[in-house]
C-alpha cells in the first residue's frame, strides 16, 4: 500500500505528464538542465514539508479555513526555499527568476494538500509528497534535458547545483546546428506535446 | 521597464511580453478551459478583473507595509512578500465575487463560476511581483496590469477558437486533444515571438 502511494506519482498518476497540473514552472524553468533539476528539488522540497506539515496538524484545522492555513504553511516553506536560493545558489535564483515565489501558486502543492494529506496518516502523506514531487522533478528534468540538448548541442553538467564548478558536456561534433527554436518558448510547448503523446502510446501497449 | 512611457508598456504586456506564451504564466488555465470561445471569453474578462485589483492592491501594500523605505512603520517586512500577497489576493477574489453576485447578477453569470478558479492562477501572482519588481509607480501598475490581462483575454480566445476548429480535424489517436493543443500552443508562441524586438524593446 505505501509503496503503491510511493511509486503512482512517478508515470501512472505522474502529477505533470498525466494530470496536466503545474505547468507553468515546467515551461518557464526548462530550458537548461541546471533550472530543471533546481526547481524540481525546490518543488520536491515544499511540497514534501507542506505535506508533512498539513498531516500533522490536519485534526486541529477547522474545516472551514482549510484552505487559507494550507495556503500560509505552503507561502512559509517558499519563502524558505527562496531566501535559502538567493542566498547560497545566486546564480541559479537568478535565472529562475520570479517563478521562485510562485512555488507558492503551484497546484500540484496545494492540490495534494487539499486531496490527500489532510484526508491521510502522516507516513502516507510523506510517501505521497516525495512520490509526486518525484514525478515532477522526472517531468521537468526530462523536459530540460530534451530542450538543451537540441537547442545548444551540449549539456551543462547540473553538479554546479551542488557547489562543483560547471562544465559542459559536448553531445553533438562541428557539423551540428542547434535548433535555437527549443530553447525559445514555442519548443517548450513542443517538447511537451510530443512527450504527453509518447507516454500515451506506450500506456496504450502496456499498463504501465 | 519603469523608464518607458505608458504605451510602450502596454505593448510588451500585450504582446511582445505577452503573459501566456512568452512568461508561461496562467497555463493551467489555458489548457484547461480554452474547450470553446464562450467560456475562455468569460475566464479572460475575469483575470482581467482581478489582475488588475490584485496588482494594485499588491503595490499599495508593499509600499505602505512592506518595504522599509516607504512604508508606515519602517521596518523590513519584504520577506512576507509572498505569504501577504496570495492571501491578499484570495481575500480580494472572494470580496469581488460578493461584490459582483450583490450588484451585477449578469456579470456574475458570465464570469462568477471562473472567480474561485483565479486565486491559483499563477498569472496574477506574477504580474503583482513583476510590477514590484521593474519598480513601476501607481499609475504604470494599472496600466500593465490592465494590458497583461487584455494579452491573456487575446490569446486565450484566439487559442480556443483553433482548439474549436482542430477538435473536427482528424487528428492521430495519441495525439487527440491535449498534446495537439500544445503543438498549436508551440506554433502561436512561434508567431507571438516575432514580435521581438519591436520598439527595442
Amino acid at each position: 500500500m505505501k509503496e503503491k502511494v510511493f511509486t503512482r506519482g512517478f508515470i501512472r498518476e505522474n502529477p505533470v505528464l498525466i494530470l496536466m497540473i503545474g505547468l507553468c514552472p515546467i515551461m518557464a524553468c526548462s530550458t537548461s538542465l541546471r533550472d530543471a533539476l533546481g526547481m524540481g528539488l525546490a518543488t520536491i522540497f515544499v511540497l514534501f514539508c507542506s505535506n508533512f506539515s498539513i498531516a500533522l496538524i490536519r485534526r486541529i484545522i477547522p474545516p472551514q479555513i482549510r484552505i487559507p492555513v494550507f495556503i500560509v504553511i505552503i507561502s512559509t516553506f517558499v519563502t524558505i526555499t527562496d531566501y535559502t536560493m538567493h542566498a547560497y545558489l545566486p546564480a541559479l535564483y537568478k535565472s529562475l527568476g520570479v517563478f521562485v515565489p510562485l512555488i507558492v501558486v503551484n497546484c500540484i502543492i496545494l492540490g495534494r494538500a487539499e486531496a490527500f494529506a489532510s484526508k491521510n496518516s502522516l507516513i502516507k502523506a510523506i510517501f505521497d509528497g516525495l512520490g509526486m514531487g518525484i514525478g515532477f522533478l522526472a517531468a521537468i528534468g526530462a523536459i530540460g534535458l530534451i530542450r538543451e540538448a537540441l537547442g545548444t548541442g551540449a549539456i551543462t553538467n547540473p553538479t554546479a547545483l551542488f557547489f562543483i564548478p560547471p562544465f559542459k558536456i559536448v553531445l553533438a561534433g562541428e557539423g551540428f546546428s542547434p535548433a535555437v527554436m527549443m530553447i525559445l518558448p514555442p519548443g517548450a510547448f513542443l517538447t511537451i506535446g510530443f512527450l504527453i503523446a509518447g507516454l500515451r502510446r506506450l500506456k496504450g501497449k502496456t499498463v504501465v | 521597464m519603469s523608464e518607458l512611457n505608458i504605451f510602450l508598456i502596454a505593448l510588451s504586456a500585450i504582446l511582445i511580453h505577452n503573459v501566456l506564451l512568452m512568461r508561461f504564466l496562467g497555463l493551467c488555465a489555458f489548457f484547461g478551459v480554452s474547450k470553446d470561445i464562450k467560456t475562455s471569453l468569460g475566464m479572460g474578462l475575469a483575470v482581467i478583473f482581478v489582475m488588475v485589483m490584485a496588482s494594485l492592491a499588491g503595490w499599495l501594500m508593499h509600499h505602505f507595509l512592506l518595504n522599509p523605505e516607504t512604508s508606515l512603520f519602517k521596518i523590513d517586512l519584504t520577506f512576507l512578500r509572498t505569504a501577504s500577497f496570495i492571501l491578499v489576493i484570495a481575500s480580494l477574489v472572494q470580496l469581488e465575487e460578493m461584490v459582483i453576485r450583490r450588484f451585477s447578477p449578469a456579470l456574475y453569470q458570465a464570469m462568477g463560476i471562473y472567480l474561485p478558479l483565479i486565486t491559483t492562477n499563477c498569472a496574477i501572482l506574477a504580474v503583482a511581483f513583476l510590477s514590484i519588481d521593474f519598480s513601476l509607480n501607481f499609475a504604470q501598475t494599472l496600466v500593465y496590469s490592465f494590458a497583461a490581462g487584455i494579452g491573456f483575454t487575446m490569446v486565450i480566445v484566439i487559442f480556443a477558437s483553433l482548439r474549436e476548429k482542430i477538435s473536427l480535424a482528424p487528428v492521430p489517436e495519441v495525439f487527440k486533444d491535449y498534446p495537439v493543443a500544445f503543438i498549436t500552443a508551440s506554433l502561436m508562441a512561434l508567431i507571438f515571438l516575432g514580435f521581438q524586438g519591436l520598439f527595442g524593446l
